[in-house]
């Protein structure tokens, strides 16, 4: 079995994200650290891209303050490491990223570094299945689950993608970027259950989700609700003494879907 | 041609969110069906003909020909169409397409405006409600094309984020499309982005090469030897090449903008200075060691992109086509230059392939032809090349 699915064993999953680097990667290790100490059953690391085409304004300025700070991939892997290593981190974790940053480093030399520093996953938004393989082949051989997305209008795509998807299905909630939204008006229930008919592996939803309400309805369709723009909300407003406020949100919202 | 996968060589793909891919499955299933379809074509054909002008025509540069000395050199006009460039050509296409798929709401990306002021033409003409997304930076240096889009109903969006140039309007305008897909259409400006975006939007410029081989086979009784046209993300330059890509003979070469120089920071060459890499494509892109797509520059905002169509990154490949650079001054004195020599002004993204010839014309043979694509009317220039000229005037 898969570190991710260990994720799901111990009821509804809450799996937070946040942008690597911003304000520094001193500040998002230490916010992992608090996530872990919270109840996080699985984190989400993003690598910060200049052009991240999925994202709303929230990460992606978030995205764009990390670069300017110096952030590389190269660092995120030594925070990872350090993680691992040092802040004894030992929840799942996988990496939110996209297609260029992980083949501009090379697929193979990300994967082998990924896998082992402890890295479970990996998420590309602008990798559909049609453009999975060339990531997919390697990622399996080094043991790293990349992970599928299914969306509001996927339609009669659900059972394509999921039927070969490994680690976790990665629902997303609404039409659009991510980002804080004061409602979701997909029928979450009916998309979860295709999902669920088609395969056995666990799916989480994320995108617009920030309230302990928002979790706990989602949660009753899910195996897990996935939150980012509202954890790097926080990071933005308190910088370097976000990981204590990271903490006390990560604690409200595991806490709702219990 | 693309295989069914989309791919020119390596190059091309879909790279977008899983929200998307039905809609581009559904762009891609009803394209395949309307261009072989006749009613289709007699109804885009009698746009191109009718309402934008076409066929452009291919005009005898003689004056610069003897000024050069060499090759004798033809300017195929693609600023007399209507919006004064070669975009309408593909904003005709894809409007009509949209309109047969039920939609009813275009969205654009644009750089220089000339793709934002063809749109919101065919918006207006078909009409469509339209959303225009620009660079807020390009906004400032086109302000007059901004104006013109207003003025023909469409609504403006400035984009701040990133560079806020083209390359972030491209992305701001593929959010709106998740957004909202049902009811809108993107209409994409050039050979980039997910298939069927490259193939669609050449096929709607080979006109340009289509009209092209038959004039100069009419004047000349031979294909040229060298066609020559600008190329950011590459629609000109492929609507240019197409149909003579299988004629060995013909050498095709686009022109990209050096900005200050491929040796510098300040440049879109993505050819000549960019590698592999994947945003929205695989195709070549300028880019940083970790991927992180780069800030590029060029005097012209209509060239200013990090990155090249797939299938002129697969020309490039094979070698069938060659790129080169022309650098921001370089393309002014050919502004300056085919104003003052022919009374064309050129649009200054044309005025980098004047720019190349201007080089090449006096190394060939006086029984050389060469064919320039001029791919737009430079009014819209005016005031930032006299800018540039260190004058100040008011648009």
């Amino acid at each position: 079995m898969s570190n991710i699915a260990k994720a799901f064993e111990n009821g509804k999953a809450f799996v937070p994200f946040i942008t690597c680097g911003d304000p520094d990667l001193d500040t998002t290790a230490r916010c992992v650290v608090e996530m872990q100490k919270a109840g996080a059953s699985l984190i989400e690391l993003g690598i910060p891209f200049s052009d991240p085409t999925a994202e709303g304004p929230v990460i992606m300025e978030a995205s764009l303050r990390a670069l300017e700070n110096g952030c590389t991939t190269d660092k995120v892997f030594e925070m990872v490491k350090r993680l691992r290593t040092e802040l004894n981190v030992t929840v799942p974790m996988v990496f939110m990223t996209y297609a260029n940053v992980v083949f501009s480093y090379g697929i193979e030399r990300f994967c082998k570094k990924a896998s082992e520093y402890g890295i479970d996953g990996i998420i590309l938004p602008d990798v559909p299945y049609e453009e999975k393989d060339e990531f997919d082949g390697i990622c399996k051989q080094y043991g790293i689950d990349l992970i599928s997305l299914i969306a509001p209008t996927s339609d009669e795509r659900i059972s394509m993608v999921a039927s070969s998807a490994t680690g976790f299905i990665y629902i997303v909630s609404s039409l659009g970027v991510t980002g804080v939204r004061s409602q979701i008006t997909t029928d979450i229930p009916s998309l979860c259950a295709a999902v669920k008919a088609a395969t056995d592996v666990p799916c989480a939803i994320g995108f617009g989700i920030s309230t302990p309400e928002q979790a706990a309805k989602m949660a009753a369709s899910a195996d897990g609700v996935i939150v980012g723009s509202a954890i790097v909300k926080i990071v933005a407003r308190y910088g370097k003494d976000a990981p204590e406020h990271v903490g006390e949100y990560v604690k409200s919202m595991v806490d709702a879907i219990k | 041609m693309p295989d069914s996968k989309g791919r020119f060589g390596i190059h091309g793909g879909q790279y977008i969110p899983e929200t998307l891919m039905n809609a581009v499955i559904e762009l891609e299933e009803a394209y395949n069906h309307y261009k072989n379809d006749p009613e289709f074509n007699k109804e885009l054909t009698e746009l191109l003909n009718e309402y934008a002008g076409r066929p452009s025509n291919l005009y005898y540069a003689e004056k610069m020909t003897k000024d050069l000395g060499g090759a004798k050199i033809y300017l195929k006009r693609e600023d007399l169409n209507h919006t004064g460039s070669h975009k309408i050509n593909n904003v005709l296409g894809q409007a009509l397409l949209a309109k047969k798929m039920g939609k009813t709401r275009l969205i654009a990306e644009t750089g220089a405006g000339q793709h934002g002021v063809a749109t919101a033409t065919a918006a207006a003409l078909f009409g469509m409600e339209c959303v225009v997304f620009m660079g807020k930076v390009d906004t400032e240096r086109q302000a007059l094309n901004v104006y013109r889009m207003k003025l023909l109903g469409a609504d403006v969006v400035p984009v701040t984020s990133g560079t806020a140039t083209l390359k972030d309007a491209v992305s701001e305008c593929m959010r709106e499309w998740t957004t909202r897909i049902d009811d809108t259409h993107y209409c994409l400006g050039s050979v980039m982005g997910p298939h069927p975006f490259p193939t669609i939007v050449r096929d709607f410029q080979a006109v340009i090469s289509r009209e092209s081989k038959a004039q100069v086979m009419e004047k000349e009784g031979r294909l040229p030897d060298y066609v020559l046209a600008c190329c950011g993300g590459g629609s000109n330059a492929i609507g240019s090449f197409y149909h003579y890509i299988e004629d060995k003979s013909v050498n095709l070469i686009g022109c990209e903008a050096a900005g200050r120089g491929i040796d510098t920071f300040e440049t879109a060459a993505t050819i000549n200075t960019g590698k592999l890499g994947i945003f929205h494509m695989k195709s070549y892109f300028c880019q940083d060691e970790y991927g992180q797509i780069a800030p590029v520059y060029s005097i012209s905002a209509g060239l200013d992109y990090p990155g090249i169509g797939p299938e002129h990154a697969m020309l490039h490949d094979t070698g069938r086509a060659q790129y080169v650079a022309v650098t921001d001054d370089e393309a002014v004195n050919a502004f300056e230059y085919l104003s003052r020599t022919e009374g064309i002004i050129p649009a200054i993204e044309s005025a980098h392939a004047v720019a190349h010839a201007i080089k090449l014309a006096p190394t060939l043979d006086k029984d050389k032809i060469m064919v320039i694509t001029i791919s737009g009317r430079g009014d819209k220039d005016c005031a930032a090349i006299a800018r540039y000229r260190g004058e100040n005037i008011n648009e």
